[in-house]
């Protein structure tokens, strides 16, 4: 029997404000506990809420970005739930009446590019964390992150799979980072999601009954948790049982979800209108600035650089990964020729981007400036350096000694093109390897490149290998 | 002295007739005298006060004073006060000091203004009897065996028995009214907006409203121009140009219209006040103004539609009292639930514990669009009544309350007798509009009448210089109450 998964993601992405979202308290990652946590957010007796219009602004842009409705009136209501990191008893959130209502993502996938719908992304406030360990059997609280700003982005039920939400997860993740209200930092929470997740038999249009997993905190957990979670139903549906819609916990150690409660024990959230906030109104202009101030986007941006360059797809795809890389791509190649920027480009999503995987950064903290890659890229093209050559530059460069031509002159490394000096060096080989030269007249082309690597060797790999190919032919006749 | 009126003090200060501190310790010695019997403060702070009388004696020494440099004033125990603590008249919050002091009190400092002390209250405001306060009953002046109304009892006491020549008070649904009704005082609830709430302990947020209580409209005025203003820590404060609300003292009676509506003169109010409020009435027609009949349809509903959204706002406003970061918790709790039940049990009384449990109710699904919508649907009809009427009239006038003040424990097993109290004076906070009361007799056992006068919005000045007119004509206003003579 065939089964198609069906994913939904709600995503809270933190706003990238310097205070809270309805107090002038920092929202800086890594205070001691409740050293941010002002008279609003303590929530003292009489205290009362004012919007931080920079997370409006924040929230507009990621609209703009999806394409999405930017209501003009939207509304704050109170979300009312006991829990001793939340301040007031309530969370101020949106609900009927949201910021930003549908627009789409586009998701770059194997089969070609798909947009996935979003239903809304509404503002809301941060809870604070409970702290279980240290207290001797009681709990601390700390309130630091309680009032930051949140955008809750929730998608349609688009997604087919573990692997498309992931996809999805990972593109919102990139674009919220790229137009620069949400830092991305997963571990410190500035990007979470949850998945509702369903099964049905393929054909069916009816969506299964769902259950809400959470606590994702990085794109692999997702991965599992949907892959077990649907497979979890797969298997109770097919035993003949009934999925039961349900909030399930994620458990990374034990790679299952659990059920943390059920429809019935779901809390009623009283929801109402927040009668200390208006209503926010947004007039045509704000939005207008706000639109005219927006960055290229990286799915035009993807599309633009991939073609202005017949690069291909998966390579434009690295060069935009993030705003900062393809800064730094376009930077890089600047007034180059095609060779150059096909080089450059290949450069980057290789050699680049191997090493920043390895050393856990992103290009904004390259060692490397597009001005020291693009004097690499400038002597591989003019034969000065052999693809390993340069590799040796590049090494140099990302240990800190300097340009690619001050490394060039400091270490030698200037590749031999010289005929007449290739030339000396291959009889020199010649003459010292009888034996491999018998091998080779005999038919052994293993002996040919054993050769070859003699040369090198000799040179210290600075000889153009083309040349000591073409040579050590002619010679062997 | 202690019979004297804001505008008289000021006066006196302004020509060294008396310091500061003369006049602070003149109200502490009274209040020392009478609250054991009246309970009419929680907390007094002799220190506290003298410190703040001295400190306006100097200000004054290097002619830095204003009007209402060095006059006493009794808080309401709702407003927060940085030394002082806010108890709200609950148990939740008996030994609560806070931190900062709330938007009025930092306006009327700034004004130079004495604090004496912080007054009684129904419990988290909620009450019109002023005996649902953890601290005990406050008892009216005019006959100690009387409630003095609720919620701002405390403040209205103060004023009536001359502990103090002004007080703050706060309004959701008559709690500056109602007691100033019942204990022969004025009290002004201004329109929503006009004074900051910031500071201010909230019940139902979007009808509270701070306002002052005194024994004259002038000083009322005084008051005003110092607690109204725009606050940007409070998103519901208007932006508005300051303006002299005792501007219009010396107002032209004549070619007013004073709209009377039918429904604050049908069946439940006693005949001794409508006897009281219609003479008020006739004078102000001899004085030229016009009567004009106008109609209020909707403001029979305004009780039930009050008893739907401001126990739905309490039940989330008073979520955050909870045991966790400060007021009363329960002691030696199994888990996190028994900590939450058995505070919250144990820090609300039995009114605040109905309110809450009504509110929870009308939010929860299912019942939310019976009742919450439906409320705030009835709710801007009320608003339209009254911007149908102010096309016809200047200002609307009736009785404040339905009866005079009644004996002690009388009401406390009927809620719906209670909150029938606040009938005529709930529709204004519902459509966010000022209204005042001023007295306007006696009855036959010698309690005091209210006569209510309630404007358009904005039209405060316009409110307290009808007022001032009134009491230029009577003396209603200046009579000491019989159980607290001088």
């Amino acid at each position: 029997m065939n089964w198609e998964i069906v994913v939904g993601l709600e995503t809270h992405a933190q706003l990238r404000t310097r205070s809270k979202i309805f107090s002038g308290a920092s929202t800086a990652f890594g205070a001691a506990p409740n050293a941010q946590a002002c008279a609003v957010d303590v929530a003292l007796p009489g205290v009362l809420p004012v919007l931080n219009v920079a997370a409006v602004e924040l929230a507009i842009r990621f609209g703009l970005a999806v394409g999405a409705t930017i209501n003009r009136s939207s509304v704050f209501a109170r979300k009312n739930y006991f829990y001793p990191d939340l301040p007031k008893g309530y969370q101020i959130s949106q609900y009927e009446r949201p910021i930003v209502q549908g627009g789409a993502v586009p998701v770059a996938l194997p089969e070609g590019e798909k947009r996935v719908a979003l239903t809304r992304a509404h503002l809301e406030e941060d809870a604070g964390k409970s702290l279980h360990e240290d207290f001797h059997g009681m709990s601390g609280i700390d309130l630091n992150r309680a009032g930051t700003p949140l955008l809750e982005i929730v998608s349609e039920p688009d997604l087919r799979g573990a692997k498309e939400a992931v996809a999805y997860a990972r593109a919102l993740h990139a674009l919220v980072v790229w137009i620069g209200v949400c830092d991305g930092n997963m571990q410190e929470g500035s990007f979470r999601c949850d998945a509702n997740v369903s099964v049905r038999r393929v054909g069916e249009t009816a969506y299964g009954t769902r259950c809400e997993i959470k606590n994702l905190n990085s794109f692999r957990f997702m991965e599992r948790a949907i892959e077990y979670e649907a497979r979890r139903q797969i298997g109770v549906l097919e035993d003949g049982g009934r999925i039961d819609q349900e909030t399930r916990l994620y458990d990374p150690e034990r790679d299952e979800t659990r059920s943390m409660r059920s429809k019935e024990e779901a809390h009623d959230y009283r929801y109402f209108p927040d009668p200390d906030l208006l209503p926010l109104m947004l007039g045509a202009a704000d939005i207008e600035r706000i639109r005219a101030a927006m960055p290229e986007l990286p799915a035009e941006r993807r599309k633009r650089i991939g073609e202005a360059f017949a690069l291909p797809a998966p390579t434009a795809a690295i060069l935009t990964s993030s705003r900062q890389m393809a800064d730094y791509f376009e930077a890089a190649i600047a007034g180059a020729d095609p060779e150059t920027v096909r080089q450059t480009a290949n450069w980057i999503a290789g050699s680049t981007s191997a090493k920043l995987n390895e050393r856990g950064i992103g290009i904004e903290d390259c060692p490397v400036d597009p001005a020291q890659l693009r004097g690499l890229i400038g002597r591989l093209t003019d034969g000065t350096l052999s693809a390993k050559l340069a590799r040796e530059v590049d090494d140099a460069m990302w240990a800190g000694e300097g340009s690619a031509d001050e490394i060039i002159a400091k270490r030698g490394l200037k590749q031999i093109s010289d005929a007449g000096a290739l030339e000396k060096a291959v009889d020199e080989v010649l003459a010292a390897n009888p034996r491999q030269v018998e091998d080779y007249r005999a038919g052994k082309q293993k002996a040919f490149n054993s050769l070859v690597g003699q040369v090198m060797k000799a040179t210290r790999g600075k000889a153009n290998p083309t040349q000591v190919n073409a040579i050590l032919r002619r010679k062997l006749g | 002295m202690l019979n004297a009126t804001v505008a008289e003090l000021s006066s006196a200060l302004a020509a060294r007739r008396i310091s500061s501190v003369e006049l602070a310790q003149l109200f502490l010695d009274r209040i020392e005298r009478l609250n054991g019997v009246l309970n009419a403060f929680i907390t007094v702070d002799a220190e506290h006060t003298l410190k703040e009388a001295r400190r306006a004696d100097a200000s004054r020494a290097r002619q830095d004073a204003g009007p209402l440099t060095g006059i006493p004033i009794a808080h309401k125990d709702i407003y927060c006060t940085r030394g002082l603590r806010t108890t709200c008249g609950s148990r939740m919050l008996a030994n609560f000091v806070s931190p900062y002091d709330a938007r009025v009190i930092e306006r009327l400092a700034e004004a130079g203004m004495v604090t004496l002390g912080k007054t009684n209250m129904d419990e988290f405001a909620m009450g019109s009897s002023n005996e649902t306060s953890y601290f005990g009953p406050v008892r009216n002046a005019w006959s100690a065996a009387c409630v003095p109304g609720g919620s701002s009892g405390g403040s209205a006491v103060a004023v009536s028995a001359r502990m103090a020549p002004a007080a703050t008070g706060t309004d959701t649904g008559g709690s500056i009214r109602q007691p100033a009704a019942l204990t022969g005082i004025c009290g002004l609830k201004p329109t929503y907006g006009l004074v900051s709430r910031y500071g201010m302990i909230a019940f139902a947020s979007s009808l509270d409203q701070g306002g002052p209580m005194a024994r004259t409209a002038q000083d009322l005025a005084l008051l005003l121009n110092a607690m109204a203003g725009f606050d940007n820590r409070d998103s519901t404060s208007v932006e508005r140009a300051p303006e002299d609300y005792s501007r219009m003292l010396e107002l032209d009676l004549a070619g007013l219209r004073i709209g009377v509506p039918a429904e604050f003169f049908g069946e439940g109010l006693d005949a001794a006040v409508r006897k009281q409020v219609e003479g008020a009435m006739r004078w102000y027609g001899e004085q030229g103004a016009r009567m004009v009949p106008v109609r209020l349809p909707n403001a029979g509903l305004a009780l039930p539609v009050y008893y739907v959204l401001a126990p739905a706002e309490a039940s989330s406003n008073l979520a955050r009292y909870d045991g966790v970061r400060y007021g009363h918790r329960a002691q030696d709790c199994a888990d996190l639930l028994d900590m939450y039940v058995r505070t919250r049990t144990e820090g609300f009384g039995e009114e605040v514990k109905r309110r809450i449990l009504v509110g929870t109710y009308v939010l929860s699904h299912g019942y939310y669009d019976a009742y919450y919508l439906q409320a705030q649907k009835l709710r801007r009809l009320i608003a339209r009544d009254f911007a149908a009427a102010y096309h016809d009239c200047d200002l609307i006038m009736g009785p404040t309350a339905p009866t005079t003040a009644f004996a002690l424990g009388a009401k406390m097993d009927d809620p719906v007798q209670m909150y029938l109290n606040d009938i005529y004076t709930i529709p204004a906070p519902l459509a966010g509009l000022p209204a005042l009361s001023i007295p306007c007799g006696f009855d036959a056992k010698g309690l005091p009448v209210g006569l209510q006068l309630t404007g358009n919005y904005f039209s405060e000045a316009l409110l307290l210089g009808m007022a001032h007119r009134y009491q230029q004509a009577s003396d209603w206003h200046l009579r000491v109450p019989a159980e607290t003579p001088l």
